[in-house]
């Protein structure tokens, strides 16, 4: 085990009484709670954690927090392993496995670096330019380039993890609990106000735990942030969300966070969730998310030891560990000196400041010239030397234009790089909620400007450097969106602050480069996408001169980081070359998630069984003892076949269809849709959206009508009878029933709101037990003596209401076999009595029951249609055969005018049909294309397809329906159906198999 | 995710809705003389709006009831929210009505240079 050699004695707000163990690449370091495994691993010295994405050149930690662009590694083994995890977002606890990424075969020896030798030769663009020839090998060079180009890897199998989801309101939530954010969060919650606070980082107060040399009423800036923490602790409506990262803001202030458990909670026995996404509503959002620091762009800026100046600061005064025992400061403002200053006071040698403005003049200047710091003003670093490790800066003076190099080489030793190139406000979230963005010449970057919803900027995210301001922006914020929201109060005094003052920035972008180098030296704008200036400037030499095409030609400002280190450079350097302001250039759009998010989390407990509701019948239970199996049928969970021991599948339908036509048969019809349909309009209604004639239908009948859409397709399907006057039983398809009701409303609200009729769902009322075969009357005989059930007095398509095994049952004479069949309605709770009643009254006509694949075959055999499986949305009545039903006299209805379109009335649309297989042994599978000719291979000219096929005990042969172009003249004519290895040929033939094929 | 205010239940999320088009689309009359361009401009063609637009939603998982919204396309804000047997009342959604292609036909909106002649 490596002891922590760059853990400072006293610094940080880490718990050093809680050392943790955990491993790295198969070793093992060791850490404090508290740390991430980026600062744990810096304090073991270790820098190199990654390779970059393309030239697989050695990568170590760049920032901290979400601005990692480098260190991407894979955590966490078996199924729970999660790839491309930012080191900086990962707190470490006892046991932590974790790995490098994108390295072949070790973290140190990588094979792939050969891409860094020959990077001259693969420029942005190169795998567009390359590897279009020939075109159809682009799937097999696909393969290689993206395991080449990978990450991590993601988990084969299931998560074993749990995740969450939480919806919440508010009336102020604050993105960010720096100073701006407390601030703004303590003056919201005095006026009442419902109050969420979330931030990324397990500790609240933001870069009041690393600009330490400031102070705010005379404390501390940690202890005042920890101050105003414990006062938001006490208040009731606080919520307050450490290790959360708001990942997206969408319309009316809707936000998603990402909130990660603490480990050592997480890795406790009891089972705790893993992470859990947050939905929250908000009146008012305040974000103070701070700003990111930019990164300089010199050549060979990417090695390890090279940080940004910001992150130092924060790792030594936040975790006590400083990453090198000889850092050299690369800067063009004051406030890398803020990190010297703090490097001087922790003890640790700092080589030198390398200042690119040639005057610098404030009071962090003076400060470290007293600490005695060697400073190089006017100078820049133009590159640096280590392989896997920084171990030297070449330093070269600027020309006043800062355009060229002018002095002498210096060659300045170091362990460590802190660049400071500038900050940028992360306006991420701003701009995904709408909001505009406005170029600031003082800070050269974009800040936010107009917002499109209720939402203020505040700090850092405003472009605010200052503590004082933004604190002064904080509460005065909290307030009015405290107000806004409906609470009332005033801000709280405004604290007095103590801060260092800064100087202006100089811009010097990019650092010229050396002449008469040997070497190609690259200069990275996006680190973690390896996009070089080389890269930009040839984008633009070829033409992607607006920075949306820049974006996807050179990839800058993509994966998982989204540029937030990139984006300002690239663009500041893309109007340069374009000779124009960068707001001429403009920024690209930022979208959701801010950070990555795990598929687990969107997913929450939505998975297994609790994916989606099931719906079952009240006679359920009855078919689960049966050992029947099941088929999902919309949310529905349907009988399938009652397979009796041994028997196959195909045996077990087979007997249920013969015991249909020959005995009994008994199905499950409890899911079929049911609307209750009543008022002094529902005729009249009921003609205007079935396509045939209801105005005269009397109490006690039955009628099927289909239903269409208004461009004259077929919807859906169903029986409608008259209860009696004013009152009508529509049945629709299983799967329909929801879109049919809504449809029907629809119809009746937006376009007929004069007819008075009054839909209500009946489907979950009533049970169904549909009982059918010539022995089906006798059966019913038996259980129902107070209603006629004589062919004569009750006929095909009447209903009537009685008792059945004591129970009040309404009766419908319909039929989907073609057998004579009786459909017995009650009550769901009588459902299953009911039910278990007819198949012990029917054991002596051998009652049968049947599942949904025996019902597909019964009814197939008669020729009748099944909406969604002989129609898809583009089949009319016409096309089904079925003119019939279509009405000549009624003026109007749902889909009339459609059927005499043009298109609609040709004569080679496609048409129902049945298909008989030449060999009587072939089934044809379903949704199989059919052919005239077959040809040796593909394409050949396709003329219709399968839309159902079943083997037929009836017929005692296989039957198929299908839909086929003109295919009504083409009856007797054999097709052809290709399959992989195979042709079969079948004959066209009429859909009513059980009628016209001998048995 | 839009908040929606029913006119019969309150804010509530889009989830609970049903999204219905473009509102106040007259549907012709199928009985009287009508060409198939004329029909088809009513069954296919649709705007595809930038800025304001009045449309149909529906409380699907709530109450059930249709209703009419005045939205904006680019930032999603909600306007106004009338009944759907209605003609918007905001100003806004008044000049939207008036706007609204349907009430000219688009044939023209943009003569073709035969029927100019």
């Amino acid at each position: 085990m490596s002891s922590q050699r760059f853990r400072l004695k006293e610094a940080g707000r880490l718990d050093r009484n809680a050392p943790l163990k955990f491993k790295f690449d198969g070793k093992i370091y060791e850490g404090f709670r508290g740390d991430t495994l980026s600062s744990a691993l810096l304090a073991n010295g270790v820098h190199l954690v990654g390779r970059s994405f393309k030239y697989h050149r050695p990568r170590g930690h760049l920032g901290v927090g979400a601005v990692e662009a480098n260190a991407l590694i894979q955590v966490g083994d078996g199924n729970s392993t999660e790839p491309n995890v930012r080191a900086s977002q990962v707190e470490i606890y006892d046991g932590l496995v974790a790995s490098s990424q994108n390295r072949w075969p070790s973290l140190l020896f990588d094979l792939g670096v050969v891409n860094d030798l020959l990077g001259g030769l693969i420029p942005a663009g190169f795998y567009y330019k390359t590897f279009m020839w020939p075109r159809k090998w682009w799937m097999k060079y696909e393969y290689f380039i993206r395991r080449a180009a990978g990450l991590g890897k993601a988990p084969t199998g299931r998560d074993p993890d749990r995740y969450e989801k939480m919806h919440a309101h508010c009336d102020v939530l604050i993105v960010g609990a720096g100073p701006a954010g407390l601030a703004a969060a303590l003056a919201a919650s005095k006026t009442g106000a419902r109050v969420i606070i979330a931030d990324d980082q397990q500790t609240f107060g933001g870069s009041l735990n690393t600009d330490t040399d400031c102070y705010i009423n005379d404390k501390t800036t940690v202890d005042w942030g920890k101050d105003v923490v414990a006062t938001l602790e006490g208040l009731p409506d606080v919520t307050m969300l450490p290790n959360t990262t708001v990942s997206g803001y969408y319309e009316q202030n809707y936000l998603t966070l990402l909130e990660t458990t603490k480990p050592h909670f997480f890795k406790s026995t009891i089972q705790q969730t893993r992470q859990r996404l947050w939905k929250v509503r908000a009146k008012q959002v305040i974000l103070a998310t701070g700003m990111i620091e930019r990164p300089l762009l010199f050549a060979n800026n990417d090695r390890p030891g090279i940080m940004l100046s910001s992150a130092i600061r924060e790792y030594i005064n936040k975790y006590g560990v400083t990453p090198g025992q000889n850092p050299l400061i690369f800067t063009n403002n004051d406030d890398a000196y803020r990190t010297a200053i703090t490097m001087r006071k922790n003890n640790i040698n700092v080589a030198a400041i390398v200042d690119i403005r040639e005057n610098p003049d404030s009071e962090l200047f003076r400060q470290a010239q007293e600490m005695q710091i060697p400073i190089h003003v006017g100078s820049a670093v133009v590159t640096t030397k280590g392989y896997n490790r920084i171990k030297s800066a070449t330093i070269i003076k600027l020309s006043s234009d800062g355009k060229t190099l002018t002095g002498e080489r210096k060659v300045l030793e170091c362990d460590c790089l802190a660049m400071s190139g500038g900050w940028n406000p992360a306006i991420h979230l701003f701009s995904q909620s709408g909001g505009r963005v406005k170029w600031n010449h003082e800070l050269a970057t974009f800040i936010p400007s107009e917002a499109t919803q209720n939402v203020l900027a505040i700090g850092g995210c405003n472009g605010t450097a200052d503590l004082a301001k933004s604190l002064k922006e904080g509460l005065q914020a909290g307030v009015s969106a405290a107000r806004l929201s409906g609470n009332k109060g005033h801000p709280p005094a405004i604290p007095s602050v103590q801060e260092p003052k800064q100087s202006e920035t100089r811009f010097v972008l990019p650092i010229p480069t050396q002449k008469n180098k040997l070497v190609d030296e690259k200069v990275f704008i996006d680190f973690q996408n390896d996009v070089t200036l080389a890269d930009i400037q040839l984008a633009s030499r070829e033409g992607y001169n607006s920075v949306e095409h820049l974006k996807r030609y050179t990839t800058v400002g993509m994966g998982t980081d989204q540029g937030k280190t990139s984006n300002v450079n690239a663009l500041m350097l893309l109007s340069q070359i374009l000779d124009c302001e960068p707001e001429q250039v403009g920024y690209t759009t930022f979208r959701p998630p801010y950070a990555p998010t795990t598929i687990g989390a969107y997913a929450g407990r939505n998975i297994g069984n609790l994916f989606s509701p099931v719906r079952t019948t009240a006679i359920n239970p009855w078919h689960k003892e049966a050992g029947a199996r099941f088929e999902h049928v919309g949310q529905w969970m349907r009988a399938w076949y009652y397979p009796k021991a041994n028997e196959t599948m195909r045996q077990a339908v087979d007997r249920e269809v013969k015991a249909a036509r020959t005995n009994i048969g008994i199905l499950d019809a409890s899911t079929l849709g049911k609307i209750d349909i009543q008022g002094p309009d529902a005729a009249e209604f009921l003609n205007r959206v079935y396509t045939n004639a209801w105005l005269k239908l009397p109490p006690g009948t039955s009628r099927y009508g289909l239903m269409l859409k208004e461009d004259g397709m077929v919807m859906d399907d169903g029986v409608t009878t008259c209860i009696k006057e004013n009152h009508y039983h529509m049945t629709t398809t299983t799967g329909g029933a929801a879109s049919v009701l809504e449809w029907l409303e629809e119809w009746l609200q937006t376009e007929w709101p004069n007819l008075k009729v009054y839909l209500t769902s009946v489907t979950e009322q009533w049970a169904v037990a549909a009982i059918c075969g010539p022995k089906s009357r006798e059966l019913l005989k038996e259980l129902c003596t107070d209603i006629d059930l004589s062919d004569k007095a009750f006929p095909f398509m009447g209903y009537r209401e009685g008792t059945v095994a004591g129970i009040k049952a309404r009766i419908f004479r319909i039929s989907f076999t073609g057998e004579l069949s009786f459909e017995i309605n009650v009550p769901r709770s009588y459902g299953l009595s009911l039910w278990e009643k007819l198949l012990d009254i029917g054991k002596k006509y051998e009652i049968c029951p049947y599942g949904t694949e025996a019902m597909h075959v019964l009814r197939a055999e008669k020729g009748f249609i099944i909406v969604g499986q002989e129609t898809d949305g583009t089949v009319t009545p016409v096309d089904l055969g079925m003119d019939w039903i279509i009405s000549k006299t009624k003026p109007d209805f749902i889909g009339k005018r459609a059927l005499s379109r043009r298109d609609i009335i040709k004569a080679d649309r496609k048409q129902l049909v049945g298909l008989l297989t030449n060999n009587a042994t072939d089934i044809l599978p379903e949704g199989s294309q059919i052919v005239e000719e077959v040809l040796p291979k593909p394409p050949m000219s396709m003329i219709g397809h399968v839309t159902s096929s079943y083997f037929s005990p009836n017929c005692g042969r296989p039957i198929a329906m299908a839909l086929i172009k003109s295919g009504r003249d083409r009856m007797g004519q054999t097709v052809h159906i290709p399959l992989k290895n195979k042709s079969i040929a079948a004959t066209i033939t009429d859909v009513n198999f059980l009628d016209n094929v001998s048995k | 995710m839009l908040h929606i205010e029913c006119p019969w239940c309150g804010f509530r999320d889009d989830a609970e809705f049903h999204y219905g088009g473009e509102a106040h689309i007259t549907r012709p009359d199928p009985s009287k003389t009508l060409t198939d361009e004329k029909f088809s401009e009513y069954l296919f063609l649709k705007t595809n709006t930038k800025g304001l637009i009045l449309e149909r939603w529906c409380h699907r998982s709530g109450c059930r009831r249709w209703f009419n919204v005045l939205r904006n396309t680019i930032t999603n804000e909600i306007l106004e929210v009338y009944p759907v047997t209605e003609t918007p009342s905001s100003k806004q959604g008044k000049e939207t009505y008036d706007r609204n292609w349907r009430r000219i036909s688009p044939s023209k909106k943009t003569p073709k240079t035969d029927e100019a002649k």
